[in-house]
């Protein structure tokens, strides 16, 4: 948390940071910079990249120091680096800290030295190479705690969107190649992108965020709540479908409706509070049938937790296009045709995939069946599986039983022969979701158990032969 | 239709709504015609809504001269805002108003869409209640279909009940030929260039709705086997609706996945697929 602050207020990061419409920017640590294996690559990005770099770090220039940053001697007090000295020796050429034959140039000859058109194209370099640094240190851990920071504090701004009621977004690029984007901002409520309110913005490059970060943001920090706290159940429980509630301003307190925040998710993982129903029925009674009788809903889902799972799309999250108070129809021709695109299934299960394929055609989440070892024949194959936990530890079962699996004996205890053809690879493959697998038991044979884990890894192919 | 998007009120000098019309904070507003608003039966029940009415609307319609002091005339001035929006609303789903307002639209008066894949489509203006006081006043996308808030702190204050919750959808009523053509393009979470779980999964989910709105389409006769309900039907295949339960698990993983995989030969797979998968 010490890099926010970590900066000299005059240092270059420090000003640029501080620059109109750099609001978005953490200030890179300078120890991230001066590892150079974070900079892999980028001097063949960036122009006059060790000049660059200099700027960056406001290290004195200095044409006799070879490599770059660290030690920078002080003996030649010059403004200049030479570049106009020698206008020959193209930029690369100076980069990867190729000596510049110091002797071979006077320093009377480089004196005359940057023009002010030089230094800004410097400066233009220094400032597309912090930006590419900058995308790069923001999926480091101190960057992803220092972008933290900056969400905390509303930074990014919020989402434009009226049902996600002023989600907190992070910034995002389309492209990770500089020039082409400039910056949006991604709102975990919606899952979608969107061009920033200030038009200042729009001179940042998207390129130097990057398109991993928001959701890389999301993953480290799965217990963030992505809906704002305040108003949520009480709104779906005033107003259903019209709660477009003083969304206005997303900053503006709400006390009186922050008073019910039992529920961040939304609504639909809540199917038991009692106004919701009432809500359904008004807008549609089918869906409300099947809301009664919802099944339990999981904690998680496909890895994120199910109420941070796009909180602002779903039911009662869908705007509803009305005249006079009747809904157009679907079937207009200026009718509703993009639900679809703010939709989410109001029985998260129905997202669990894998589970509803292995559900229907057998096998489980890790491709293989499941059967408890009762033939021989099983054993090469669980003594594929095993491989992998017994090359970890040799004590397989113990491993087993701290995954709370209750495997079975005389299958933990079966002839662990590897066999070393295919079978190990894609037990490998599947062995992340193991667990759970002793639970469910299937009568499905064998044949049909490794047919079906091979088409699994086959990304579940069309041919649906074997069904 | 085209008389009505002339300049009105040519005759009159509408002082206070020119002045209303251009002051900082009021561009959404359009301009009410002067025989809209003086006629009585336009304004009906308005007169319990609005304090002082019958000097709100001598200031809006520039014929006021009561001799009051500043605290009395800036209640007034109120009384007039208020009753000019909700005229406001009234008059803009009128053939005229509407016309004005389509004019502002295409000039992009309400803002522009700021989902980036909806390409800064133009907003239209919308109330999410149509009682004065409660909600304020929101921007419809029509490419989107979905519901923002105003960029600016001055038009989030504005009340939606001047502009109500039909307008827009009268307008595309009005001028079908308005309503822009949709996109299936999504914004797809990444990270280091692989698709996110959870929202891919939710696209999945998503997607599969919209094949079944299509198959609904369809099935009500609204639109043809080869129509365009999305700009990207000309070059690939939106897919199939499953033909029943039974295969549409199967069709959650695989020829989903196909389809998402071969988008160039998204045509010709639907063409192959069709026969065997009939819609019902």
């Amino acid at each position: 948390m010490s890099q926010s602050s970590s900066q000299t207020p005059d240092s270059w990061i420090g000003t640029f940071c501080n620059l109109v419409g750099h609001e978005y920017f953490a200030e890179v640590s300078e120890d991230f910079i001066e590892d150079d294996f974070n900079l892999t690559g980028l001097q063949a990005q960036v122009p006059m990249y060790k000049e660059a770099l200099e700027m960056i770090l406001d290290v004195e220039p200095s044409d006799t120091n070879s490599s770059a940053l660290s030690e920078e001697e002080e003996e030649e007090e010059e403004e200049d680096d030479g570049i106009l000295g020698d206008e020959l020796d193209e930029p690369a050429a100076n980069q990867n800290g190729a000596a510049r034959r110091q002797s071979g140039v006077s320093s009377t000859g480089r004196r005359h030295g940057r023009t002010s058109s030089d230094a800004s194209v410097i400066e233009s370099s220094a400032e597309l190479l912090y930006g590419l640094i900058h995308a790069r240190y923001i999926t480091s851990r101190p960057g992803i705690q220092q972008m933290m920071e900056k969400y905390e504090l509303s930074h990014f701004g919020f989402c434009p969107r009226v049902y996600c009621s002023g989600a907190k977004v992070l910034p995002v690029g389309l492209t990770d190649t500089p020039g082409q984007q400039t910056v949006k901002l991604f709102c975990p409520s919606c899952l979608d992108a969107y061009t920033p309110p200030n038009s200042r913005f729009q001179a940042v490059d998207g390129a130097f965020f990057g398109t991993t970060f928001p959701y890389l943001f999301f993953m480290t920090y799965p217990d963030l709540d992505v809906a704002p706290l305040k108003k949520r159940s009480t709104r779906d429980a005033a107003q259903g479908n019209d709660d477009i509630e003083s969304t206005l301003s997303p900053t503006e307190p709400n006390a009186t409706r922050a008073g019910m925040t039992v529920s961040r998710s939304s609504s639909l993982t809540l199917p038991q509070t009692p106004s919701i129903p009432g809500v359904a029925q008004a807008k549609d009674e089918k869906s409300s049938v099947t809301l009664s009788t919802l099944p339990p809903q999981p904690p998680a889902i496909n890895g994120i937790a199910t109420h941070n799972l796009a909180p602002g799309l779903g039911k009662g999250k869908i705007y509803e296009p009305k005249i006079y108070g009747f809904r157009v129809s679907e079937r207009a021709k200026s009718g509703p045709r993009m639900k679809w695109l703010r939709s989410k299934p109001l029985d998260i299960n129905e997202l669990d995939e894998a589970r509803i394929w292995h559900e229907r055609y057998g096998g489980t989440l890790d491709g293989d069946d499941d059967i408890p070892a009762v033939s021989e024949q099983q054993d090469n194959e669980d003594a594929a599986e095993d491989e992998e936990e017994e090359e970890a530890d040799p004590d397989g079962d113990a491993i087993m039983a701290s995954q709370g699996q209750a495997p079975t004996n005389n299958r933990a205890k079966s002839k662990r022969l590897p066999d070393g053809d295919g079978d190990a690879t894609m037990t490998t493959q599947g062995q992340g979701q193991k667990r759970g697998k002793a639970r469910r038991k299937s009568t499905t044979t064998r044949n049909q158990g490794v047919e079906v884990s091979a088409q699994q890894l086959g990304q579940q192919q069309a041919g649906s032969n074997w069904i | 239709m085209e008389d009505f998007q002339s300049e009105t009120d040519s005759d009159y000098t509408s002082y206070w709504r020119d002045w209303f019309i251009s002051s900082r904070g009021n561009e959404y507003f359009c301009e009410i015609d002067e025989e809209y608003i003086t006629d009585r039966f336009n304004l009906t029940g308005l007169n319990t809504e609005v304090h002082y009415y019958q000097h709100a609307l001598d200031l809006i319609t520039d014929v006021f001269d009561l001799d009051c002091d500043d605290d009395m005339r800036e209640t007034i001035e109120k009384s007039a805002r208020h009753l000019y929006g909700l005229v406001h609303a009234r008059y803009i789903v009128t053939t005229r108003g509407l016309a004005k307002m389509v004019d502002k639209f295409k000039r992009s008066d309400f803002g522009r869409c700021p989902r980036v894949l909806c390409d800064s489509h133009p907003l239209l203006p919308f109330g999410p209640s149509d009682n004065p006081g409660q909600k304020s006043v929101k921007l419809f996308c029509a490419k989107c279909e979905d519901i923002y808030n105003p960029k600016s702190s001055r038009h989030a204050a504005i009340d939606g009940a001047y502009f109500g919750s039909s307008f827009h959808n009268i307008l595309f009523q009005v001028y079908p030929a308005l309503v822009p053509v949709k996109s299936r393009r999504r914004y797809e979470p990444k990270v280091f260039g692989f698709r996110v779980h959870a929202a891919a999964a939710l696209a999945r989910w998503q997607d599969s709705e919209r094949r079944d709105m299509r198959a609904r389409l369809k099935e009500a006769g609204v639109i043809s086997d080869s129509a365009q309900l999305f700009i990207e039907d000309a070059d690939s295949s939106d897919g199939e609706r499953a033909e029943d339960d039974e295969n549409e698990i199967g069709d959650h993983g695989d020829r989903r996945m196909q389809i998402s995989a071969e988008q160039d030969g998204g045509v010709e797979l639907q063409r192959t697929v069709a026969p065997t998968q009939p819609l019902k």
